[in-house]
């Protein structure tokens, strides 16, 4: 088995921190301010490995720190603390080391992104088609004919229509939106795949479709995904490990089933009755 | 005699309740061998915790106490009840399978994908794998009609077939089995029997839950019985 992704002690602290931070935060405290200096403790040790073709699922209600660990990695933030090494063909990144540039590298080519908010993933002053050419342009294909292939194979894919790619995603729908996202994600082919609340706020048989789709894309392409979300549903669906995060810490993690059969943690146990 | 492939040594299990503050004790003191080739079933009254000890190997309950040491098919032996999470997975799509007496399948999905599903996340080709999948529904006597439909609106019996398909067309070393014939009639009940012996002559050692003491009766070759743990059913001990 092939580790894809080894993040250790990951934190981040909005504000300027004091001594007393990580001590009077988290969930013994029910809070992540710290109540000496006043800063946001929105993540603190969160360790986790994913490895190759894995659904990492992390779960969390609002404000527990699991989008902001997501966030780290695609280099969307910046940790205070903790490292995270990328492994592909052979070469090791060192995430939170590498210069503006080479972290451009990574989130153009080999890392994939869907936000929950479209508005964020896709640009919305250009066409459906435009955004995965803009990615594609990006990682170095520049020959206009394969980037119209490209797109019309991508959008194909995620099922969107290619008579409606030259259109401005802002006519879309919301599942369909989210649909050009993950098309433009995948137009690279990245080995790691990050997805933030993808199906949050669709209709059910939206969240249906896409869910679909991101297992088909784990199984066609042995993709690395880590899926951020608060509901149980999804990550029963979808990811074979999981992490519970309260207050910016890593609370619990197993297997997705043990999680949801027989959670350890008072936090996990309270939110799986609620779900049944 | 072979060495076992598979040694249950003192398993105990309990569930802590933080919200009421409970500690349930489901099972305790369980020991046990399964051998390939061999059938081991667990009897027992309900609430012994004869369930809990099938999840237990599988870890989808963590245990409380115990070895439980597997022969992988490289030989190494590995404590499923400390092993590492991915160390598991890998075990469960190579070598250890579990049918329960309900089915999860993925939704939207059809009967011959779900059934296939197993082969095809151990990189068999997608044809291939269906073709397994064909083979094992017709050994099973599942219509065909249902074959290309969501086994959703199935009846228990044939979901209970799906289930059975999917669980052993992987060929696991190590198969549980959580009364895989709870809601089938008599003459499907004589198919998975005959099924569950072939699997038997093929050397895949399974860990058995019957309901009708008959089947254990016909299938087993070891029996060990289950009793449920002390206290078991008193005011159970506050805890901190």
């Amino acid at each position: 088995m092939d580790k894809v992704l080894q993040v250790r002690e990951l934190s981040v602290v909005y504000g300027k921190g004091c001594a007393s931070c990580y001590k009077k935060t988290g969930p013994d405290f029910n809070s992540n301010i710290c109540p000496d200096c006043g800063s946001v403790v929105a993540a603190h040790d969160v360790s986790f490995d994913l490895y190759r073709g894995e659904i990492l699922g992390i779960m969390g209600e609002s404000g527990s720190g699991k989008s902001t660990a997501v966030k780290c990695l695609f280099f969307d933030e910046e940790p205070t603390n903790g490292k995270a090494l990328f492994y592909d063909e052979d070469q090791q990144y060192n995430l939170f080391r590498l210069n503006k540039a080479q972290q451009r590298r990574l989130r153009n080519h080999r890392f994939g992104m869907v936000y929950q908010n479209p508005n964020l993933g896709l640009n919305f002053d250009i066409s459906a088609g435009g955004n995965i050419a803009e990615r594609l342009l990006m990682s170095n294909v520049s020959n206009y004919s394969d980037i119209r292939g490209r797109a019309v194979s991508l959008l194909s894919r995620t099922e969107v229509l290619s008579e409606r790619m030259d259109e401005m995603p802002k006519n879309f729908s919301g599942g369909m939106q989210q649909r050009v996202q993950i098309a433009k994600a995948l137009a690279t082919n990245p080995p790691l795949l990050f997805l933030d609340e993808v199906t949050t706020g669709l209709d059910l048989s939206v969240q249906a479709a896409i869910l679909d789709l991101i297992l088909e894309i784990q199984q066609q392409s042995q993709t690395s995904m880590i899926v951020v979300t608060h509901d149980l549903g999804v990550i029963r669906l979808l990811a074979d490990r999981t992490l519970v995060m309260k207050y910016g810490r890593v609370i619990e993690t197993g297997l997705t089933d043990q999680i949801l059969e027989d959670p350890q943690h008072a936090y996990t146990q309270r939110l799986v009755a609620s779900a049944l | 005699m072979n060495a076992p492939i598979l040694r249950v040594e003192g398993f105990e299990k309990h569930f802590q309740l933080h919200e009421q503050d409970k500690l349930i004790p489901s099972s305790k003191d369980v020991n046990l061998e399964v051998y390939s080739g061999k059938l081991t079933a667990l009897i027992g009254p309900t609430g012994a915790g004869k369930s809990t000890i099938l999840k237990g190997i599988y870890r989808t309950y963590l245990p409380t106490a115990g070895r439980l040491l597997f022969t992988a098919e490289d030989g190494s032996e590995i404590d499923l009840a400390s092993a590492d999470e991915h160390q598991i997975l890998d075990l469960r799509l190579k070598e250890i399978a579990f049918v329960t007496q309900f089915l999860h399948f993925l939704p939207r999905q059809s009967t011959l994908n779900v059934v296939a599903q197993p082969l095809i996340q151990r990189g068999r080709s997608i044809e291939d794998a269906k073709d397994e999948a064909r083979e094992l529904l017709a050994a099973m006597k599942l219509p065909m009609r249902l074959w290309e439909i969501s086994p959703a609106t199935f009846s228990g019996g044939e979901k209970q077939r799906v289930n059975l398909a999917r669980g052993l067309i992987a060929k696991p070393r190590l198969l549980l089995l959580d009364e895989p014939t709870a809601s089938l009639d008599t003459k499907t009940t004589e198919r998975v029997i005959s099924l569950i012996e072939s699997l038997k002559y093929e050397g895949v050692a399974m860990l058995a839950i019957f309901h009708q003491p008959e089947l254990v009766d016909r299938l087993a070759d070891d029996v060990v019985e289950i009793q449920p743990p002390e206290n078991s059913n008193l005011i159970l001990e506050e805890i901190a």
